[in-house]
């Protein structure tokens, strides 16, 4: 099935299989392999992307309904050389150990940020109930997303102005 | 500048760069030309006899590029997985290690036991392979329980060990421990369970591997805490590669918690294979096929018993514990249970005669192996809750009771009755430091507002002590450790003075990259910025022995600090050249040789360059080149220690226990990043409470199958289970390395699930509750709720 997907703002056009996803699509396609796949139930969300500007589990999208959709992955979310603010906010707060559930998280966390405008950090844990870390015991994730999000409100702010 | 960037620093992490930016280089991010992908198919059933394996359909199955069974390792020499650490058993016994073939032959003994790899050109392709791969099983009766095990008439796991018993062990004195008990004004018992885990590191393992033929040169990519343990007991025991023509690389690693410290049959598998083929093979685990894979954890039964007098001093210990050893021996496999949970028995306390037997036993479960703690973690719930199980019988305030029987600040080191010798620690000041912390005294305030809301609030208390800086090679080996402990590193000055750093550890999550560069930061006098570290390529770093038992600070550290003297001491005699001076008259600080009592003095930067380019050097005495290797083999173990408190709340209409507040205070020697420290303690204490309240492998008993083999049915902690965790240090400095380092990745862990459950208990023990089994589920606490007779509505 062919479908056109912008992918980090980079028009692809593909034949893919029915049975593809996106995860796939993505990984051993496009070689972004920034997106991880660590469960086959769709419970961990390391590989969780913006499709449309939402947070989506990879893992659970077939490539082939994302005919014009806009992808974006941990790959696209900053210029190569920066950090977006939410990435800059889990470095600042120690938010990863491993950094396999780390692309997963800060995609989620982007989302979050977006959609939530006073965020607290019983929100921000209950919204994180999709992505599993092994590491961190949460605590600094947390922390993380809400720097995170002050720091992309101060940028929205900032750019709206 | 170099202030800021030495030990004591809450550096940001290095290595954060890559993984935020979707960069990391994980091993099934590993992708090589002409690559085949491999599937393993695997045993269904727990326990059969292979009668026939049929691979006729599955190789003409479109895009196969092969298909082998255990019949063709056979015929090709190929070895059995080998065990690293067996034990001596009572009267001298050997631990019995049956064979272990990477594929089985002629019986499965567990769920996920692999029997052939199916190679192909895609992997959807090998999918539908390997269900085309027909066995032809027997199906024998099954055995998961490790009381059941030893039952007469119990099915054998080992056709030739028909008491399914791999090892019956024993530690400390029988004797002492039985006149101490007969001399006992009060003795208090328990039995419990530790309960099965799975490990679970966000990264499922995978393997890649790459045969040249021009060369003869293997290459495994793995998702390895060691891959230079995987080198040589794959390249020397099961494949007879020779060392040098096998090269190991594990790049980045997601997560490992021991789970990825063994040396595990995919990794010869695709390795054999690829030079069977002459074609890259990948394998890549399913989340659920690593719950029927990856070796488990703990799995313990246990009966003990406390001997105390008149004023609940402990006399006397008596530990009898099964450990399931599943169905083949895992790497590591029987020093779990024995030596890394015997000998720690003592905890903090003065207990002056401890004796434990541990019968380790042959299952139809997954191999079990270490876990984040490894037997540490079953030995303090097993010590912590039997002290409050005395303290409630005798009527001895919980901290109290440990007060009074804790080892003495200046009794240190202090020679405990199960071999190990603690060198240092404050345990009395930890518990001091948690209590304060945590509002010990004024809990009853907190219990009777809890109580007119209709819940039961509880309060649990642990002291506890880890041996790790895995470890002394003489003690090890003569614990039965088939090879040394110690750790290398190198320290590679470029001529320009920045520094490349090659460890024989491992970071998969521990930012090593950042400490490591910390310590050179220090002892050098260089920007951290200026230091690269290097790590997980056999080709690259000559030898290691990897990550695990908390040891990289403690013994990886060490040779780190060692080798950056010897730069230091090579340096000091290039400068004294170049300044005219007396070795003896350099000193090196702040990054700059100088002359004593003159204002002479070369930087670090111009003695590097004199080293590379020797216009003015002593070539007659002395190399050129700046790059030093040393070895660091610990005199004793270290011995972290500290005191931790946590507080819940029980909804008895539910059962469900809420954790409100975690506190912990650990002594984990000198803290090089304050911030890594505290991480490492959030995650591991999360892991506990885990085990505590929400994890558990369950096998179902009559059939073995595994129930709890998914996300789905094996609960996880989430970031909603979990309060914020306080982390406080109290540190007192190893005494036997050079840092003062003791280990900070496995105290969370060890101490945790006994303090949740203590706190459980504690907000039951009014309904007569002594012991509550983990995790402590909703359904287990409502039904001992409901057992009690107790009802919300009559509260």
């Amino acid at each position: 099935m062919k479908v056109n997907i912008t992918v980090n703002d980079r028009a692809v056009t593909a034949d893919v299989p029915g049975h593809e996803l996106l995860s796939d699509f993505l990984r051993d396609r496009l070689g972004l392999t920034g997106t991880h796949v660590g469960c086959d139930t769709s419970q961990c969300g390391a590989c969780v992307v913006h499709v449309n500007g939402a947070s989506v589990k990879s893992c659970a999208t077939l490539a082939c309904a994302l005919d014009g959709a806009t992808v974006r992955t941990i790959e696209g979310l900053s210029a190569p050389g920066s950090l977006h603010p939410m990435q800059k906010a889990f470095h600042e707060n120690h938010g990863l150990q491993c950094g396999f559930c780390t692309p997963g998280m800060i995609m989620s966390a982007v989302d979050f940020a977006t959609v939530t405008p006073a965020p607290t950090a019983e929100a921000a844990r209950r919204w994180l109930e999709g992505n599993l870390c092994r590491c961190t015991g949460y605590q600094n994730i947390v922390a993380a997303v809400l720097a995170g999000s002050a720091a992309m409100q101060t940028t929205e702010g900032a750019r709206s102005t | 500048m170099t202030q800021a960037t030495g030990i004591g620093a809450s550096l940001r992490r290095k290595e954060d760069m890559r993984f935020l930016t979707g960069h990391g280089n994980y091993v099934s991010d590993v992708s090589l030309p002409n690559m085949t992908l491999a599937v393993i198919v695997r045993s269904p059933h727990a326990h059969a006899r292979i009668i026939g394996i049929d691979v006729s359909e599955a190789r003409k199955m479109p895009g196969v590029v092969a298909v082998f069974t255990g019949a063709d390792l056979v015929a090709d020499g190929v070895g059995g997985l080998p065990c690293a650490w067996p034990v001596t058993g009572k009267k001298g016994t050997a631990t019995k290690e049956p064979a272990h073939p990477p594929l089985a032959v002629g019986k499965v003994r567990h769920v996920g036991d692999p029997v052939a790899i199916v190679i192909a050109e895609s992997l959807v392709e090998a999918r539908n392979a390997a269900e085309a791969v027909t066995v032809d099983y027997e199906v024998l009766p099954a055995v998961v329980g490790v009381l059941d095990a030893l039952k007469p008439g119990a099915p054998v796991v080992f056709d030739d060990i028909p008491d399914n018993v791999c090892v019956d062990w024993e530690v400390g004195d029988a004797l002492a421990t039985e006149r101490a008990f007969s001399k006992a004004a009060h003795v208090s018992r328990i039995s419990l369970v530790n309960n099965r885990l799975v490990g679970n590191p966000m990264e499922p393992r995978a393997a890649v591997a790459d045969f040249e033929a021009a060369r003869g040169k293997y290459t495994l990519w793995t998702t390895s805490q060691f891959p230079h343990i995987v080198k040589l007991l794959m390249g020397n025991f099961v494949l007879h590669i020779p060392q040098h023509k096998l090269r190991v690389v594990s790049p980045d690693v997601g997560g490992g918690f021991g789970v990825k410290q063994f040396h595990y049959a995919e990794e010869a598998l695709v390795t054999w294979a690829a030079g069977r083929l002459g074609r890259p093979v990948k394998w890549v685990c399913e989340r659920s096929e690593g719950f029927l894979s990856d070796a488990h954890g703990r799995d313990h039964v246990s009966e003990a018993e406390l001997a105390l007098d008149e004023n609940g001093r402990f006399l006397g210990l008596r530990v009898r514990t099964v450990a399931n050893m599943g169905g083949y021996l895992s790497t590591f496999g029987p020093n779990i249970p024995t030596n890394l949970y015997g000998l720690l028995l003592a905890g903090v306390y003065t207990t002056p005669a401890i004796y434990c037997e541990v019968k380790a036993v042959f299952t139809n479960t997954l191999p079990v192996d270490a876990y984040r703690g490894a037997g540490r973690p079953e030995a303090t719930f097993l010590l912590e809750r039997l002290v409050d199980v005395a303290a409630t019988e005798m009527g001895i305030d919980r901290a109290e009771i440990r007060r009074r029987n804790m080892i003495p600040g200046d009794a240190y080191p202090y020679q405990t009755p199960v071999m190990l010798q603690y060198d240092s620690g404050d345990p009395a000041g930890c518990l001091d430091k948690a209590l304060e912390a945590a509002g010990w005294n004024a809990f009853a305030e907190r219990r009777k507002a809890s109580l007119e809301k209709g819940k039961l609030r509880g309060i649990g208390l642990v002291t506890y002590i880890e041996a790790c800086g895995l470890a002394p090679s003489r003690i090890a080996t003569r614990l039965g450790a088939r090879g040394g402990l110690f750790e290398s590193a190198t320290v590679r000055v470029h001529p320009t003075g920045q520094v490349t750093v090659l460890m024989g550890t491992h970071s998969h999550g521990q930012g090593h990259e950042t400490t490591c560069s910390q310590i050179v930061s220090q002892r050098l006098g260089i920007p951290a910025e200026n230091v690269e570290v290097v790590f997980g390529d056999t080709d690259r770093v000559q030898f290691g022995l990897g990550t695990y038992g908390s040891r990289s600070a403690a013994v990886g550290g060490s040779a780190l600090a060692k080798a950056t003297a010897k730069v230091v001491t090579k340096g000091t005699k290039i400068a004294a050249h170049m300044l005219e001076a007396a070795e003896e008259d350099i000193s090196f600080e702040d990054g700059r040789f100088s002359v004593s009592g003159t204002d002479l003095s070369k930087t670090f930067e111009e003695v590097a360059l004199m080293a590379h380019y020797p216009t003015d050097y002593p070539l007659e005495v002395l190399e050129p080149g700046l790059e030093e290797q040393a070895f660091y083999d610990p005199v004793n173990f270290t011995f972290p220690c500290g005191a931790h408190v946590a507080e819940v709340e029980i909804d008895p209409e539910t059962g469900v226990v809420e954790l409100l507040r975690y506190v912990a205070v650990d002594d984990v020697g000198t803290v090089i990043n304050p911030m890594i420290v505290e991480g490492q303690i959030h995650g591991g204490v999360v892991q506990g409470i885990g085990q505590a309240l929400f994890e558990d492998c369950v096998y179902d008993e009559s059939s073995g199958q595994l129930l709890s083999g998914s996300f789905m049915d094996y609960c996880m902690p989430r970031a909603d289970h979990v309060p914020p965790i306080e982390v406080h240090t109290h540190s007192t400095p190893c005494t036997h390395n050079e840092l003062g380092v003791k280990g900070c990745g496995e105290v969370g862990t060890i101490a945790s699930p006994a303090t949740v459950i203590n706190a459980v208990v504690d907000a039951l023990s009014h309904l007569g509750v002594k012991h509550v089994d983990m995790p402590a589920s909703p359904s287990r606490v409502w039904r001992l709720i409901a057992n009690a007779g107790f009802s919300p509505a009559r509260s």
